[in-house]
């Protein structure tokens, strides 16, 4: 309870550590990591090793090249929560350079280069996927289909053998293994002048409300998500304007044109939505901070989602908007500072 | 009664039972008594006294330095043995002059006046009586109380702040629960002396016994707009401006006082010794102080002597120097750290909390801060902690000021929750204290600029009046004013040399 202090206070709050919230955040995001493991394949889980241990690389590399004390940082989880992040942004088949690539540019471009844990404006997990979305827009489309939908699976060594060498089993191709993502599919198929209806009885990709199997990820992340706001890790003001924004913007657009516009539930349930409401617009060194203004933050990351995901030149559009909404979190910050105690209504 | 909820805050863990399930009782008679000078917001006390000379018990020793400040006085009978420099209870650990006081044990008091009944008399001479009495106020900021009684507006309400929010404290609560009657006396005198329309009595709701007590105390005196209001316990809920928000609401303006809203706020302690200089013409002598804290065997409140070493009252109370990690005079979240057992208790001093070396947590190094805004939540002024930490750190002084500094209270509640561990107050007084010293700096610079203008000023004024001098002079140079004078001084030269005795010259 007490510490070592110059000056007052001399008591610290004993729960509150920056290792113990980041933690407690991949804590949260372990069920849906189950989850998607178990309904994608041993993929996933080769992936999250190979994430975190190239994370863990990079972090240790800079930290020497800064020459900065190398236990705290290494230890506070922070590196691990953006490879674990960067994984659920991945397909469960990509390649080991591909995860890799990603990862690396996240810590040493986007994290280190900025000044490391707390100065980085943008969130580098979206950073490290848009760099690969930029650059390898086909192997981020090659999404294995979930438990129930594909034909084959592969164990533990062939899938290992895959992702290192791009080797499979003699009778098989990738095509077999993997289809595009729900989103994807939306996107093309209203492309080609189907209706939403059609859509989604015809694919097999989709399940009652979105993708088949997502349900149950974006399930688990969003008891994840309501543990942390009951744990008072992360406020409720972001990811609640983040989904109500856009739940109402799509059902706004639904209710004009559903034969067009995907319906509400299926914006919410499929693609990251959740994720990014719950544990990435969340990450507070990149948000705004004053309440009111994590509500605008949150609300613009919503619409953005919903404009690039209907206009926009990517299926889904989580990434980008919390990128976009980044940019803006200094201004915002700004124009929502609260009125400060005996100050009148009008200084606010 | 209605409550009204201030923004932020924190829940502490109490401590409070350690220091309260004994009695209060006075501390031994100290060998030496040593009174600081300046124990008060203000002017320090100048002395009266000089080394030698004999001094009773409630005799001055010092006399008020100006307006704002108290005087001093003798806490028991003995001899002066020294005015100069000690260390004192102050954050640099500095020393500061202090009058020392050898005792001779006997404790001779000098007489008090019989006073007559405090309704009597006008709020003049009550607050004439509390300012020799040397009162301020004694929750711990230490203003001069007479002050706060000459309001100069009308008062609507006259709060006694009893909320004694932070942890471990408990020398109000005791004051309370044992004094209830006295406190409440010295309310109705503070209520006479400002003339208050309402008294509100504020206690936190940890303290059921004390708001027992006092609210027995006031049906017995069966006095009529005095109203007790338990508050939830939350720190820092005792904030003079915080506790004013919750019991009516009303938000003390910017850099204000809590009149220009028609309110006054004493500290309970301040309220009973107000009672007993006005009924009993005692001078502030003693107060209660709270001795507690891991390293302390029989944790307790004590009546303490004011100028008493703090090293008698840890003794007096069993305290384990051997696993002794620091003693801090007040509170864990605004006090002191002691930098020397041998200073004296000082009449805000309300509090020794002494802290073994098993308490102090092995915490990993200060983080980077992460902006996650914990700090914000709890702010009780509603300022934006991290962005003030991050303009104190790259000293933009400007910037920071916008973000409104010097509404900070100091409180504490933002390092508290901070998960990166950041000395954020630390900061904030860095910053608070390079501003003033920037301000004083360019005080200075215009008052030497200005001097240096004025100079300039005067100089081409002299010039001008010289050169005037000697345009009229030139063509006025008339030969015959001239050889006159000339004429006289050698008339004066040759009066001499005819050996008239110069007496004149």
């Amino acid at each position: 309870m007490f510490k070592k202090s110059l000056s007052s206070p001399h008591i610290h709050h004993p729960g509150y550590s920056t290792q113990g919230m980041m933690f407690r955040v991949i804590l949260a995001l372990l069920p849906a990591a189950a989850a998607y493991a178990w309904l994608f394949g041993w993929g996933v889980v080769i992936n999250i090793l190979l994430a975190v241990t190239v994370a863990l690389a990079c972090e240790a590399a800079m930290l020497t090249v800064r020459g900065r004390p190398l236990r705290p940082a290494i230890t506070d989880g922070s590196a691990i929560l953006t490879a674990l992040l960067l994984v659920f942004a991945l397909p469960p088949l990509a390649p080991w350079w591909l995860t890799t690539i990603g990862v690396a540019f996240a810590i040493v471009v986007a994290k280190h280069l900025y000044g490391g844990l707390g100065f980085n404006p943008f969130n580098p997990a979206m950073i490290g996927y848009v760099v690969l979305l930029v650059s390898f827009p086909r192997e981020l489309t090659l999404w294995s289909l979930p438990a129930g939908l594909a034909a084959h699976t592969l164990d533990f060594g062939a899938t290992l053998s895959y992702i290192f060498s791009g080797a499979l089993p003699a009778n098989l191709s990738i095509d077999a293994l993997t289809s595009a993502t729900p989103l994807d599919v939306m996107r093309t198929q209203l492309g080609l002048g189907q209706t939403t209806g059609e859509i989604m009885t015809a694919q097999p990709v989709f399940g009652f409300v979105g993708g088949k199997g997502w349900i149950w990820i974006n399930l688990l992340l969003l008891a994840g998500g309501v543990w942390l706001i009951y744990r008072r890790l992360i406020n409720w003001h972001i990811p609640v304007a983040l989904l109500g924004s856009l739940f109402v913007i799509s059902l706004l657009f639904y209710l004009l044109d559903p034969k067009q516009s995907p319906s509400p539930l299926f914006h919410l349930f499929s693609g990251a939505a959740i994720l990014g409401a719950f544990f990435i617009a969340t990450d507070p060194v990149t948000a705004a901070t004053s309440n009111i203004g994590r509500l605008w933050y949150g609300a613009g990351i919503g619409v953005l989602i919903y404009v690039i995901r209907s206009w926009g030149g990517f299926p889904d559009g989580v990434a980008f908007a919390v990128l976009l909404m980044n940019m803006a979190a200094p201004t915002i910050d700004y124009y929502t500072k609260p009125r400060v105690f005996g100050h009148g209504k009008k200084d606010a | 009664m209605k409550r009204w909820p201030f923004h932020g805050g924190v829940k502490l863990p109490g401590h409070k039972e350690e220091s309260t399930t004994r009695p209060v009782e006075p501390a031994p008679l100290p060998k030496r008594l040593i009174l600081p000078l300046s124990q008060h917001i203000g002017a320090p006390a100048e002395p009266v006294v000089a080394v030698g000379d004999k001094v009773l018990k409630g005799e001055v020793i010092a006399k008020a330095g100006g307006f704002v400040s108290a005087p001093v006085h003798a806490s028991s009978s003995g001899t002066v043995t020294a005015i100069g420099e000690h260390p004192v209870p102050h954050p640099s650990g500095l020393s500061a002059p202090c009058i020392t006081i050898e005792t001779d044990g006997k404790d001779r008091c000098l007489k008090h006046k019989q006073q007559t009944d405090f309704r009597q008399l006008d709020p003049a001479t009550i607050r004439e009586q509390i300012r020799e009495a040397g009162i301020v106020g004694l929750g711990g900021a230490g203003f001069p109380a007479f002050i706060k009684l000459n309001p100069g507006k009308p008062v609507n309400t006259l709060i006694l702040n009893g909320a004694e929010c932070e942890p471990y404290i408990t020398c109000d609560d005791m004051l309370m629960r044992e004094r209830a009657g006295e406190v409440l006396r010295g309310l109705l005198i503070i209520q006479h002396a400002v003339q208050a329309q309402r008294c509100i009595i504020a206690i936190e709701d940890n303290k059921p016994q004390a708001a027992h007590a006092m609210q027995h105390a006031l049906q017995r005196l069966a006095a009529d707009p005095i109203d007790i209001v338990t508050v939830p316990a939350c720190y820092p809920a005792g904030g003079e401006k915080q506790l004013i928000k919750i019991v009516t609401g009303q938000e003390v303006p910017s850099g204000g006082l809590p009149i220009q809203i028609g309110v006054v706020c004493h500290n309970v302690a301040t309220a009973a010794a107000v009672c007993r200089a006005v009924e009993h013409g005692e001078p502030l002598l003693s107060r209660y102080v709270t001795v507690t804290g891991s390293a302390v065997a029989e944790p307790r409140n004590l009546d303490v002597l004011i100028g008493t070493p703090v090293l008698e009252l840890l003794n007096h109370c069993g305290t384990d120097f051997n696993n002794l990690e620091e003693v801090i005079m007040g509170g864990p979240m605004m006090g002191i750290a002691l930098a020397d057992h041998g200073v004296p208790l000082v009449k805000t001093g309300n509090c020794l909390l002494a802290v073994s070396r098993g308490e102090i947590e092995q915490r990993p190094s200060v983080m980077p801060c992460i902006r996650c805004g914990n700090c914000a939540d709890a702010c009780p002024v509603s300022l934006l902690p991290q962005q003030l930490y991050w303009h104190a750190r790259s000293k933009d002084f400007d910037k920071i000021q916008e973000y409104d500094l010097f509404d900070c209270i100091e409180c504490g509640c933002c390092a508290y929750v901070c998960p990166s561990n950041i000395p954020l107050v630390h900061y904030y007084r860095f910053a608070k204290s390079e501003i003033r010293s920037l301000q004083e700096q360019k005080r200075r610079a215009d008052i030497a600029r200005e001097r240096h203008e004025h100079r300039e000023r005067r100089l081409a004024r002299e010039k001008a009046e010289r050169a005037a001098r000697h345009a009229r002079k030139k063509p006025g140079t008339d030969d015959k004013a001239k050889k006159a004078a000339i004429q006289a001084a050698l008339e004066r030269a040759r009066a001499s040399k005819q050996g008239a005795p110069p007496d004149d010259v």
